[in-house]
């Protein structure tokens, strides 16, 4: 088990009157790739500010390695950050970009010229070092700004949607070479997107939020397998969300059909959300199946179709490989064990789980 | 070809607007400023600076300006450091307050000044009734500073605001994540940063300053001589315009100098071509 590095407690701050993070508890361990993700204005950016000491909370504290680091400025924190838009200084080459921070902390020049060659190196630019910031393409400027920080040597890199302002392949060409940086440096990342793909493919832990609360912490797979609520299972992927009852243990009934799932403990006859991957429901021919529905529509996405299935008053999205035309007659069965059941939302706590609101 | 005459066609009352306005009243005065009375070429005109009237006038507009151009500067920094770091909205209204003057008439407002500096303006009623001695503020060097100070400032106050609300937070965040200090920020981020700014407010005030007549006129009372109204005089009164156009050239000559060496220093800014 890894050791603790941060711990954020109790933490809440607003904005002209606006709670953007209520009472948020937080911990990080050391060498974790650690993803805050969630829609805009979900309170993300403002945890990550946070832990940089851009910001101060309205109350709560923020402890580094044991130590209260609540009040500490930004200078005086072990931490570097990545910023959106790379914020690199356009009246400097690359060269002092990179050794901004190591001359600040005084380091002699022959290790400043070592560390510059080091870092252009990890970051695939060698020879960058007299080119200017204007030089560079937007995901150059990203890497330098990666390089600009790692130099320093923080024990976490705070990166703040570093890869929003780059187009699809670079930003999964970018995202493979974090995943790199991260193993090589072997230093704490906080990373901070609304793109769950990306929270899925990099990160060791994924902390969902919304509305200033943390919906759920766990790995990607615990994630996007077992999303403790509907906003959750909404965020992140597609999913069926549907009003159910669990009837008894292994028992949920759904559209008016009562069918077995795996899940115990809810009660009997307990309003219930009921999520299901659209990966999961397997169409075939009735009289197979517990539903019976009408193809909607139908649309080739590559990999698999991605098809809407009328079935007891409810639109089904189903992903598969195989190909059925609009309006062919389709039963629709899932197995047991791919069934999600939650509870419905009950405290203001969470409120924040309705979906459909970013 | 012939769309692209037409849309030329379009620039023709800017271009008549050039010559008429800005080349020929050039010409004319390099041609009155290179010869004498009946029209052969001298350069005694230009080489009349060196007189010690016209010396002396030219070395207090040089002094003056120089020092109106170093209290804006002075000014203007802080301000529009405060002003930056103000909020949005009222921003934008502080910067309204500072351009709201430059909408009145420039000579309304000088005019305005002689009569609050005067023996019996505000300032000396106000230090009569408070039993203090008179000071004889109107038609002083100091006067004249001033009086340019008020007019110029703005000129200085924008080009710096600008330059520095350019500056992006993240990039001062940026400064300070990386371990810089509020003073390494000032003087590793911000002041490199609006250097431009600068340059081009020290340009727009320092030029009108060395070449203002009217404020020397109506708040140096005729006791301040600034090459300016040499220039005027010479024009005006005793009809010379040989001379006058003379001494013209050579003030144009510190103009385009002044701008050249601010331009040189700031080539490699953005928006600091002010020719």
């Amino acid at each position: 088990m890894a050791k603790e590095l941060i711990h954020m407690s109790h933490i809440s701050k607003s904005y002209d009157g606006t709670l953007v993070l209520d009472d948020l508890e937080l911990r990080i361990k050391e060498n974790e790739f650690l993803t805050l993700l969630g829609p805009s204005g979900c309170g993300k950016t403002t945890t990550l500010r946070l832990l940089g000491g851009f910001e101060l909370p309205d109350s709560g504290q923020v402890f580094f390695d044991g130590s209260d680091i609540t009040s500490l400025p930004p200078n005086e924190r072990k931490l570097n950050t990545v910023f959106q838009k790379y914020a690199l200084f356009s009246h400097m080459s690359i060269a002092e970009n990179i050794a901004f921070g190591l001359k600040i902390s005084k380091k002699s020049k022959s290790y400043i010229d070592s560390k510059i060659k080091y870092a252009l190196k990890l970051v695939n630019l060698d020879g960058y070092e007299k080119r200017s910031v204007d030089s560079l393409s937007g995901g150059q400027q990203q890497r330098i700004a990666i390089a600009r920080a790692i130099v320093n040597e923080p024990k976490v890199l705070l990166l703040d949607e570093p890869l929003g302002a780059l187009d699809l392949k670079l930003r999964q060409d970018m995202q493979y070479e974090l995943i790199r940086l991260k193993e090589e440096l072997g230093i704490t990342f906080v990373y901070v997107t609304h793109d769950q793909e990306e929270a899925l493919t990099m990160s060791d832990s994924i902390v969902v939020m919304n509305q200033g609360y943390i919906q759920q912490i766990g790995t990607p797979e615990d994630i996007y397998n077992e999303p403790c609520n509907a906003f959750v299972a909404d965020f992140i992927g597609d999913s069926n969300i549907i009003d159910g009852i669990m009837i008894e243990d292994k028992l949920v009934e759904i559209l008016g059909v009562k069918i077995p799932c795996v899940d115990t403990g809810f009660g009997q006859r307990q309003p219930v959300d009921v999520v299901i991957r659209p990966e999961d429901v397997e169409l075939s021919d009735p009289p197979d199946g517990f539903m019976e529905g009408n193809v909607a529509s139908i649309i080739f996405k590559g990999v698999h179709y991605e098809i809407e299935v009328h079935a007891n008053g409810y639109d089904w999205l189903v992903h598969t490989t195989k190909m059925f035309p609009v309006g062919t007659h389709v039963g629709l069965s899932v197995i047991p064990f791919n069934i999600q059941i939650m509870n419905k939302p009950e405290s203001s706590d969470e409120k924040a789980v309705e979906t459909g609101d970013y | 070809m012939t769309t692209k005459w037409k849309r030329q066609l379009l620039a023709g009352p800017y271009i008549i607007w050039m010559i008429g306005f800005i080349l020929l009243p050039i010409l004319m005065i390099l041609f009155y400023g290179m010869t004498d009375s009946s029209g052969s070429f001298t350069l005694h005109h230009m080489i009349a600076i060196a007189e010690p009237i016209h010396r002396k006038a030219l070395l207090l507009s040089l002094k003056l300006a120089l020092i109106c151009t170093g209290i804006c500067l002075l000014l203007s920094y802080p301000l529009a450091m405060i002003l930056n770091g103000m909020h949005l909205k009222r921003q934008s209204f502080v910067v309204f307050i500072f351009v709201l003057p430059m909408w009145m008439n420039f000579m309304l407002r000088i005019l305005a000044w002689q009569l609050l500096l005067s023996n019996n303006g505000i300032f000396n009623t106000l230090l009569d009734s408070l039993g203090l001695p008179k000071l004889q503020l109107l038609n002083t060097p100091s006067a004249v500073v001033f009086g340019m100070v008020y007019d110029f400032l703005p000129f200085m106050i924008l080009p710096i605001y600008n330059a520095m609300s350019r500056i992006g937070r993240d990039i001062i965040d940026a400064a300070r994540d990386l371990g810089a200090n509020s003073l390494q920020v000032f003087v590793k981020i911000i002041l490199p940063l609006t250097v431009t700014g600068v340059l081009s407010g020290i340009v727009m005030v320092f030029v009108p300053a060395l070449t203002s007549f009217v404020i020397s006129d109506l708040l140096g009372g005729g006791k301040v001589l600034l090459i300016g109204n040499v220039i005027e005089q010479e024009f005006m009164q005793s009809m010379d315009w040989n001379m006058g156009s003379g001494l013209s050239i050579v003030l144009m000559g510190f103009v385009i100098a002044s701008m050249a060496f601010m331009n040189v220093r700031g080539a490699d800014g953005e928006g600091t071509a002010v020719w």
